[in-house]
């Protein structure tokens, strides 16, 4: 096993569910995973299954109508262990971990920043209420986060607006935010899906830069297993509410065991490859959240389905630290060896 | 013998930036500046860059969607006919309307909401003639057919379908009256990996079956690496670029095609290479730099990049032609 200290954060069989008009929305439906110090986990799936939700249950940032059904999210700071899931949502432990330990990187940086504050202003915000810092030193330490941000002329471009910064600019900001307290966690929802892949290089090196100064550990949700491939050191992958595969990147991008997790690499198209490369689209699409498979959910569009996928697969340990859920995977694994 | 279907030459479009009270013009932002391209009947011809360097600008002009401020669109029809489209009225571009198609990147603010796929659908096919409603409902039917869905999905309104499912009735939509060459912009962008993966086999096989030639618009270099046989990359409104997509990966000519194809993620652990980063953004199309259009964030950048524009030169790699505009290229260039 891991060294426990490394640990970050641990999430133990998490459950958040969406009640709307009277139906039950198990978006996150019983999910594990570990974060380690210093190291970056990779959530991949494809839009609506998951992803997001579970990055906004560590967050408590759930709307209204959902609620955290079972499990626990254990951070660790310092030497105290929090069990997340048990704090009040907007209680004052929470909004202490919210922003200073545990910081966020929305996909939108043109929602997620205010149009009518200052970018200083918004970066402040958080030094305000987190540190001890007075006005100036806040201010001088705005321009030296926006600065370590490659954002050129810093002094000046603090006090402008939202609108004045190009896309890359304002996700550089947005991370600027996220890193003003020196977070133990950040979580990054889907960093550079809206930014071009030059400004994606930028933000990559950036985060890599933090993780290795600051020892952050990094949960990155994307959909892009290209991005895994370069950044994760852990991956898991998740379908409807559960996690599929997990394991080190190493594991499942080179001995992909769930049929899905193969799927998925198979459908894109990689650089390099040439015009003779095959690609397989998954069949169908992802079923409707009010009206699932019965037993495992990706059965419908899998090409290994038999009977025995009518009841839910268990986790399975392959290695230490690959583990998969697909009651195949035996012969799936052996037939791509 | 490769025959042409579109000759670009020239072609320039500029939008005016108005300000002040009386909205007078202080600037142009120059979107497209100066593009000459040949588009071969039956390729499939990628067009990539960043956002911002007036790829779909590029894309709306051949259809005068927005209209070029300058150059000749020159369409050559099939008995080697020549017209030149920017010169056209309006009403006399109607035929070459039902040539040149379009599907849009947003399927979801491309169809409108208020009408079924029929109501939507069959505008067009009445423009062109199809006076009976059987008919129309027939041809509708039977390429929804064609894009894998079913017939009867024609009664249905937009927001019954997902983004994989409109962007197939967009194809539908571009399909319906028959064209040569379908503008695809940025077509499989919006939607999600598996289902990108199905779009792009169906814009393939309906390429065999009805013998289409398309301009393929994206930012992502490993779709028109696996899509396209020719690419032409572009900068700043210009191209920079244009070459077999083969030749454009193995034998690289342009620094920003080497960092735009460095910077991609590869879904291959056994394929990572040394990322290029490059400073900055984008400059304004409004006032682009001095000579170079690349060279503030170039890497190889020299002094006669900042004083002298580059040209598109010719040059030869694996012995196709291959055209870039650099100053320090190496090689020999063809006339």
């Amino acid at each position: 096993m891991e060294d426990k200290n490394n640990i970050a954060l641990s999430v133990r069989d998490l459950k958040t569910f969406f009640y709307t008009n009277n139906r039950c929305n198990k978006a996150v439906n019983g999910v594990s995973f570990d974060v380690e110090k210093g190291k970056t986990l990779c959530i991949v799936g494809e839009s609506g299954c998951g992803k997001s939700v579970t990055a906004a249950t560590i967050m408590q940032l759930l709307p209204t109508l959902s609620r955290i059904e079972e499990g626990e999210i254990k951070f660790q700071k310092d030497d105290k262990i929090i069990n997340i899931e048990k704090l009040e949502k907007n209680g004052k432990e929470m909004r202490e971990i919210r922003g200073s330990d545990i910081a966020m990187i929305f996909q939108d940086p043109m929602t997620a920043l205010n149009p009518v504050y200052t970018v200083g202003f918004q970066i402040s915000e958080n030094l305000k209420y987190h540190t001890n810092l007075n006005k100036k030193e806040i201010r001088e330490k705005c321009i030296s986060l926006l600065n370590d941000m490659g954002i050129p002329l810093p002094e000046k471009r603090v006090d402008e607006y939202p609108h004045s910064y190009s896309g890359g600019m304002r996700q550089r900001a947005m991370i600027a935010m996220a890193m003003a307290c020196n977070p133990k966690i950040l979580i990054a929802d889907e960093p550079t899906t809206a930014l071009d892949v030059t400004i994606q290089a930028q933000i990559f090196e950036l985060m890599d830069k933090l993780k290795k100064e600051n020892d952050t550990a990094i949960i990155l949700i994307t959909h892009d297993m290209g991005v895994v491939a370069e950044l994760a050191d852990n991956v898991a992958v998740m379908y409807m509410g559960n996690i599929v595969e997990a394991g080190t990147a190493d594991d499942v991008l080179r001995r992909p065991t769930h049929p899905y997790t193969k799927a998925l690499l198979e459908s894109v198209p990689v650089l390099g490859r040439g015009k003779n490369q095959d690609i397989n689209p998954i069949k169908g699409s992802t079923p409707d959240p009010y009206n699932r498979p019965i037993g495992c959910q990706f059965a419908p569009r899998c090409n290994w389905q038999t009977e025995s996928c009518d009841v839910m697969p268990e986790i399975t340990q392959i290695n230490e630290t690959h583990q998969v859920r697909c009651h195949k995977y035996e012969q799936f694994f052996e037939k791509y060896k | 013998m490769k025959k042409e279907i579109l000759k670009l030459r020239g072609v320039k479009v500029h939008f005016p930036v108005q300000a002040g009270v009386f909205n007078r013009v202080v600037g142009h932002v120059l979107a497209v500046d100066g593009v000459d391209l040949d588009i071969f009947r039956g390729e499939v011809l990628g067009l990539a860059g960043e956002s911002g360097c007036g790829k779909t600008t590029l894309g709306k002009a051949i259809l005068r969607l927005v209209e070029p401020t300058d150059g000749e669109v020159k369409y050559i029809s099939q008995d080697d006919d020549e017209t030149e489209l920017t010169s056209l009225e309006k009403k006399d571009m109607d035929p070459f309307r039902k040539k040149l198609q379009i599907v849009f990147q947003d399927p979801h603010s491309s169809l409108n909401p208020s009408f079924t796929i029929f109501g939507s659908l069959q505008d067009p096919l009445k423009k062109f003639g199809i006076k009976s409603k059987e008919e129309r409902r027939k041809i509708i039917g039977d390429l929804l057919e064609a894009v894998n869905m079913r017939r009867e999905y024609m009664d249905r309104y937009p927001h019954e379908f997902s983004g994989g499912q409109r962007q197939r009735i967009g194809i539908v939509r571009a399909l319906c009256l028959e064209p040569e060459l379908i503008v695809c912009d940025e077509a499989v962008s919006a939607l999600d990996v598996s289902i990108q993966a199905q779009v792009l086999k169906l814009l393939m096989q309906l390429k065999k079956e009805k013998n289409l030639t398309y301009l393929f618009i994206t930012h992502d270099l490993s779709v028109t690496e696996y899509l396209c046989d020719r690419i032409a990359v572009m900068y700043l409104g210009r191209i920079v670029e244009l070459c077999d997509s083969e030749d454009l990966y193995n034998n690289t000519l342009h620094p920003y095609s080497e960092a735009l194809i460095s910077a991609i993620p590869v879904a291959d652990l056994d394929k990572q290479t040394k990322r290029i980063v490059l400073e900055g953004d984008v400059p304004s199309p409004v006032n682009p730099p001095k000579g170079c259009p690349f060279h503030p964030r170039c890497p190889k950048a020299t002094d006669i990049c900042k004083t002298e524009v580059p040209t598109l030169k010719k040059y030869s790699t694996n012995g196709n032609e291959h055209y870039a505009s650099c100053h320090l290229i190496d090689l020999p260039e063809i006339s």
